[in-house]
């Protein structure tokens, strides 16, 4: 990463966002476009249906948008979305969504920069920055590698006592809901994400209320990056107040939480029971630690089926 | 007119062929009056001194007083499982371990009959299926899961497993002893130990189990067996010193224990309730199907929760099947569940004979049209003729609810897109049948059905070797198989 068009850059948004006319240099300072964050649904970008937002504030204050407080509403929506895309996300091949998820790999590393920068105006150094994108674009790669494996290595043919052939493999739970981490911009997304989708699982994300900039921009990789509209909805708003519609939806089938509010992740597993619910608990995880990624988080979102069918004549 | 009366055509099987009465003695087994909680090692008395009746399900007769287990009892279970989980099972070598399961599986293998026959008394299922279904099926599942014992290494690739502690373990009263088995077999294996309570209408093979597990030498309080209720089921979920929940039974109970175990760091496996959708197309071979519609749902007088209560017929051969069907039904004996000729027993319960009768009325006030056998059935005991309804919809209660009887609900279907679009139409997700003759058409509609075991051109086979388990409300995890050591394990790094 070049640290110091990340400054320039930096330096630039500051001048968009009030002090207007630095007047040091004889040229005409210009100025930014700045960018209106949106949610995604079934791949489209509109605001909340609610019209409610809230103000991201950097470090130092500044004003960095303003961000669509997402409503029940817009998630329902994004479920519909989710329920709508899963059967025929889940029917394509293992090969084609492998290389789907290489694809945003592909995409993202190209986009690396704006991803580093807007960690960066949520507060997190370059360094920090930099290990959380590359980090968060291999995870991409080693899940596209699993896409045509994890069947293999966690099916079974089963050698069942009578005349049968019996076979077990796994198949994608259906829509998940995920609350997802407060502390990271983007490798948090990714760690769920990722191995959701690579499953065959379509997903309806909570971004981090506090660095919600790379939600919004991940979303605009995925649509360019070959992922069918609805397979990845990403919301942007207020955990404590959307988790209890994130788990008694009787339409989601799983439920990740990523966060280690204690009395949140007991309400989810509450409104889980409504219709038995999966609920994923990773409060303790560190998205940024190398074993947070495996194909044990694949598993999560998955049944496995057993077939039977009789050896005769 | 020749066609019309070919069609009519059936085999009359009201004949002079009558069966013999051919009951399985009773002589040989050893049942006491009254039976004590089997903690730490010991059958002990409960603290409250209060004892329950269990009786036969066919004769309404007493057998014998079980003892109901207080939250006092149930913690002193709890506190003998930690303590042989501290201080021996985990530090047991493994294959040690996996020695004494494999005892228990010999001994059952030993006492065969005995449990079957005590099992059919208890229970109310008939003796042929507790003497080859049940009873050896719980040997098989302690014989495989004894083996895992030592080769847990292989269960989770690239990682390591370790036990989570103290199980509790609520098991349902359809299948006693299998279930037993099915829970305390990979629990223990894998280095758990166990507090079990059976079903209170069926506790008496579970303190043979005890009894069996005594006498195997397994370490005292590895596993412990706690008889009662509800309130005793609720004591072992609510113990703050248990780190896993598994549970067989109904889908409102299953949701009961989510949500009273919400806030711990209690693991749960939960297997619930099902409305398994049975599907019969055009090409299948139709006298199988038949004989496989009726192992589907009249199997264990229909306590399965992987019966197959909805049948799917396509339209094309609807009239056949279903005349096939009740002429079968007519042959079917409905009696003394010891007798060997047998082939549906009592129901297990008053109660649970009462819902199956509110169903058959809610049934018929929505507009379905009933038909049951015409078989003669005992005057004493709990009974219910083989039934079916026809003229149902989608919407239906008896198409939707789980009847947990021998009642099937016939609907009919045209293409394989539309049975498979109304076999999923449910809360459930347990299990299906396909029946067709054309291999591509199978693996469409197994692939696509949203069920954890599909049975295709059979119906309710069960292995030791084979994972069993639900999708969306029929439950979480899976028992039996590779996949079944998973539920008794953390993965650790």
């Amino acid at each position: 990463m070049d640290t110091a068009k990340t400054q320039t850059k930096k330096e630039a948004i500051m001048n968009g966002s009030g002090e207007n006319g630095h007047a040091s240099g004889k040229k005409q300072s210009r100025i930014d476009v700045l960018k209106t964050y949106k949610i995604y649904i079934d791949g489209k970008f509109p605001r909340t249906e609610s019209g409610r937002y809230y103000i991201l504030k950097a470090a130092d204050g500044r004003q960095l948008g303003n961000i669509c407080q997402s409503s029940r509403k817009d998630f329902r929506e994004a479920v519909v979305a989710a329920r709508k895309a899963q059967p025929g996300w889940s029917a394509k091949t293992a090969y084609n969504k492998g290389q789907i998820l290489y694809r945003i790999a592909e995409v993202l590393e190209g986009r690396k920069s704006q991803f580093i920068d807007e960690l960066m105006q949520q507060g997190i150094d370059n360094v920090a920055a930099t290990e959380e994108v590359n980090l968060s674009i291999d995870r991409l790669v080693h899940y596209a590698g699993w896409s045509d494996k994890f069947i293999q290595v966690f099916s079974s043919v089963n050698p069942v006592e009578s005349s049968h052939f019996n076979f077990s493999i796994p198949e994608p739970t259906g829509v998940v809901s995920v609350i997802g981490s407060e502390k990271t911009g983007l490798i948090g997304l990714i760690s769920v994400i990722a191995p959701a989708i690579v499953g065959g699982n379509t997903v309806v994300v909570l971004a981090s209320e506090s660095k919600p900039l790379c939600a919004i921009s991940l979303a605009e990789v995925l649509q360019t990056s070959d992922v069918p509209a609805g397979v990845v909805n990403l919301l942007t708003g207020n955990a404590k107040e959307l988790n209890g519609h994130f788990s008694s939806h009787m339409d989601v089938n799983a439920i990740a939480y990523c966060n280690a509010d204690e009395e949140q992740l007991k309400t989810i597993q509450i409104n889980a029971a409504n219709n038995v619910k999966r609920v994923l608990d990773y409060s303790k995880h560190d998205w940024m630690n190398a074993e947070s990624q495996s194909p044990y988080f694949i598993m999560d979102f998955q049944e496995i089926k057993t077939t039977w069918h009789p050896i005769g004549q | 007119m020749a066609k019309k009366k070919l069609k009519d055509l059936k085999v009359n099987f009201n004949t002079s062929w009558e069966y013999a009465p051919a009951p399985e003695s009773k002589d040989h087994v050893k049942i006491n009056d009254r039976y004590d909680l089997f903690i730490n090692g010991k059958f002990t008395a409960p603290q409250s001194g209060k004892y329950f009746d269990t009786i036969n399900p066919a004769t309404e007769k007493k057998i014998a007083e079980i003892a109901d287990a207080s939250a006092e009892d149930v913690n002193m279970a709890v506190v003998a499982a930690r303590k042989a989980y501290d201080n021996v099972w985990s530090k047991l070598p493994a294959k040690e371990r996996g020695k004494y399961i494999y005892r228990i599986a010999r001994i059952i293998q030993e006492r065969a009959r005995e449990f079957a026959v005590i099992e059919s008394m208890d229970g109310g299922k008939p003796i042929r299926e507790s003497r080859d279904v049940d009873v050896p099926l719980a040997a098989a599942h302690f014989f495989y899961y004894a083996g895992w014992a030592d080769k847990l290494d292989y269960a989770a690739p690239g990682k390591k497993v370790r036990p989570l502690g103290v199980a509790g373990q609520i098991i349902p009263w359809n299948f006693p002893l299998l279930m037993a088995a099915w829970k305390i077999a990979p629990a223990i294996a894998a280095g758990n130990t166990v507090v079990l309570k059976p079903a209170e209408t069926t506790s008496l093979t579970a303190l043979k189990l005890a009894e069996v597990i005594r006498d195997s030498g397994l370490p005292d309080g590895v596993v412990n067996i706690v008889t009662g209720a509800g309130v005793t089921g609720a004591a072992i979920v609510n113990h703050p010193d248990i780190n896993k929940i598994a549970f067989t039974g109904s889908t409102e109970v299953g949701k009961i224990i989510q949500r009273s175990i919400a806030g711990t760091n209690k693991k749960y496996t939960l297997e619930l309730g099902g409305k398994a959708a049975n599907i019969i197309f055009e090409d299948a071979a139709i006298d199988q199907a038949v004989e496989g519609i009726v192992n589907g749902i009249f199997f264990n007088q229909g306590h399965v929760c992987c019966a197959g209560s909805r049948l799917f017929v396509q339209e094309s051969i609807a009239e056949t099947v279903i005349r096939k069907l009740k002429d079968r039904m007519e042959t079917l004996i409905v009696g003394d569940p010891l007798d060997k000729n047998t082939d549906i027993g009592a129901i297990n319960s008053k109660d649970q004979l009462n819902k199956i009768k509110q169903y058959i009325k809610i049934g018929m006030n929505e507009g379905g049209t009933c038909y049951q056998s015409s078989c003669a059935i005992p005057t004493k005991g709990y009974f219910h003729r083989p039934t079916l309804f026809t003229n149902v919809s989608q919407s239906s209660r008896v198409v939707q609810e789980e009847i947990f009887g021998p009642v099937l609900a016939v609907q009919t279907f045209r293409t394989v897109e539309e049975v498979i679009e109304k076999a999923n139409n449910i809360p459930y997700g347990l299990s299906g049948g396909v029946w067709t003759d054309k291999g591509s058409k199978i693996f469409k509609v197994t692939s696509q059905l949203r069920a954890g075991v599909v049975w295709a051109n059979t119906y309710n086979k069960f292995d030791p070797t084979s994972p069993f388990g639900g999708y969306k409300e029929s439950g979480v995890g899976r028992e039996g198989g590779l996949h079944g050591v998973m539920p008794y394990v953390k993965i650790e790094n």
